[in-house]
């Protein structure tokens, strides 16, 4: 079955018919050409996918694009100011924080979705007081990333890019 | 997958009626299970009916100081309301535990409670599987048996339930409202999850087309001091093989009060009630705590991939009430 329905996607409005079948992800990458989110493994596995939806970190792979009317999308390559890069970027430049490059747009969507959480004082699985302030240290960072896997295996980079971002 | 409607009522009324009235109907909430499902072939809906948006997305505390949370609210938020990381630690921390920042931002209070079992036959259609198609035989039995259920298995179903949440709220004893065609009522958990028996295609005593509400978290001042231990074969971002949800009191040396689940152990959130009766009186004690999860386990039937999960079992019991009484000790 089809719907029309309106995305608004870094920034720009798109009005759009689609099958109600495709996801966000397909959406994205398909029909807009907004190819910075990556598909993995299109089953929430890998983080590869990850987008912000009013600013909080979401996996495009698992919602349908109907489900998203009007919601605010942003991706990797929306973040990113008038010809400069978000400082999360940055930091993943300056500390060779990727290899191939192929998660890393769901990495950094994921990083400033993440340091935001931190913000609002949210605990996660490794803080031992779920009360105290939040202190992003290495073990911090590793465990509120765990949602986005790096084949090339680029942790050690990853997580100092994101210590420096934090900082 | 096979093509479907997709329509977002304004009222639980009408969404009730249409899932009701509709044998191919289902709810979605933040889809992170039905929408994998749908990719598998092993859900396939011709409509879906979204209830995000009338469903309550707000933890609210009533008069009686029962602590109601709407079936909307996102796992993330849960975790991270004051209210509950004071008041119910056990439950923030076995949000936390399970899946990752992405999916616990999106997953609903009411999806995480019905999301299915992670048995690999049971996701890959091209094996027998009586949970998915009754009637076709169990491969978990003879195959891959690591994270299958020890306490509460039949010879038709040997699946784990999932969820790190409803671990933690069977120990808290809450209370799960549901509207029907008929009119609202609750059921607790434990309850809502049944065990397999010979009709594993049945997760829970849910009807079709009954639409989980809210949850309510009962007055539970023991729940202050308690935590939830998740063991599982990576650090994070990974089910648990096994998990304890604990609340314990201990006055000079004794155990007063005490709350036991375990997660990981059978097809329902395991309210470990003998457990329980053992505790009670007794010194808290290494030797207690161990004996108590031996009483709960006696039952366990298990085959060569998960017989480690009886001793699992009563070693993470042991460690979480040990922690609990330190924690209680430095107070
Ligand atoms: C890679 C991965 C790792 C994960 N790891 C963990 C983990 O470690 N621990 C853990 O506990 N979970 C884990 N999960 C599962 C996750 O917690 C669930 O997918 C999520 O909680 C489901 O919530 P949802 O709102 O997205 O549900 P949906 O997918 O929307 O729905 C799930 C089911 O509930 C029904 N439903 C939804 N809302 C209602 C309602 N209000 N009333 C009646 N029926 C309803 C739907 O019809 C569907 O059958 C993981 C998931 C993934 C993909
Ligand atoms: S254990 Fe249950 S879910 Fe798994 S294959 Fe057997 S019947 Fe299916
Ligand atoms: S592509 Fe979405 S999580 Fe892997
Ligand atoms: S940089 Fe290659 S997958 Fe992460």
């Amino acid at each position: 079955m089809e719907a029309t329905i309106t995305l608004r996607v870094d920034g720009e409005k798109h009005e759009l018919t689609v099958d109600t079948r495709t996801t966000l992800l397909d959406a994205l990458r398909d029909r807009l050409g907004v190819t910075s989110p990556k598909k993995g493994c299109d089953h929430g596995q890998c983080g590869a996918c990850t987008v912000l939806v009013e600013g909080r970190r979401v996996l495009s792979c698992l919602t349908f694009a109907v489900a998203q009317e009007e919601a605010e999308v942003t991706t990797a390559a929306g973040l990113a100011g008038e010809g400069e890069l978000h400082p999360v970027a940055r930091a993943f430049v300056d500390n060779d924080g990727f290899q191939c490059g192929y998660c890393t747009p769901g990495q950094v969507c994921s990083a400033v979705g993440m340091l935001r959480e931190a913000a609002e004082g949210w605990p996660s699985h490794v803080s031992g007081d779920l009360e105290g302030p939040v202190r992003l240290d290495d073990e911090e960072i590793r465990e509120r990333m765990s949602g986005n896997l790096c084949r090339c295996g680029a942790y050690a980079n990853i997580v100092a890019a994101i210590r420096e971002a934090a900082e | 997958m096979r093509p479907f409607d997709y329509v977002r009522p304004a009222e639980a009324s009408s969404a009730v009626a249409t899932v009701a009235g509709d044998p191919g109907a289902a709810y979605i909430g933040g889809g992170t299970n039905l929408v994998d499902h749908m990719k598998l072939g092993i859900a396939a809906p011709t409509s879906l009916v979204d209830v995000r948006g009338l469903l309550s997305d707000r933890v609210e505390e009533t008069p009686e100081g029962v602590l109601r949370v709407g079936a909307a609210v996102p796992n993330s938020d849960l975790a991270a309301h004051p209210e509950v990381r004071r008041r119910f630690p056990v439950l923030s921390q076995a949000l936390l535990s399970g899946a990752s920042g992405q999916l616990r931002n999106v997953a609903t209070t009411g999806g995480n409670l019905l999301q299915r079992t992670r048995c690999v036959y049971f996701q890959n259609r091209a094996m027998p599987c009586n949970k998915r198609e009754p009637g076709t035989g169990c491969a978990a039995v003879e195959g891959y048996g690591r994270y299958n259920a020890v306490l509460g298995t039949s010879e038709h179903c040997v699946a784990t339930h999932p969820s790190d949440m409803a671990v933690a709220l069977t120990a808290l004893g809450a209370r799960v409202r549901v509207l029907g065609p008929e009119g609202e009522r609750t059921v607790d958990l434990p309850g809502l999850h049944r065990l397999p028996g010979d009709r594993p295609e049945r997760d829970t005593v849910l009807e079709h087309g009954e639409l989980i509400t809210a949850v309510e978290l009962p007055r539970l001042p023991l729940a202050r001091r308690s935590a939830y231990r998740k063991v599982r074969d990576r650090a994070s971002y990974a089910f648990a093989l096994v998990s304890v949800a604990a609340a314990l009191e201990v006055v000079e040396g004794t155990v007063t009060d005490v709350r036991v689940a375990f997660g990981g152990l059978a097809h329902a959130p395991w309210r470990a009630l003998r457990a329980e009766e053992v505790l009670r009186g007794r010194a808290a004690t290494e030797e207690s705590f161990r004996e108590a999860a031996e009483a709960e386990l006696a039952g366990a039937r298990t085959g060569p991939d998960n017989a480690f999960k009886v001793p699992l079992a009563v070693n993470t019991l042991a460690a979480t009430l040990r922690g609990l009484t330190a924690e209680e000790a430095r107070r």
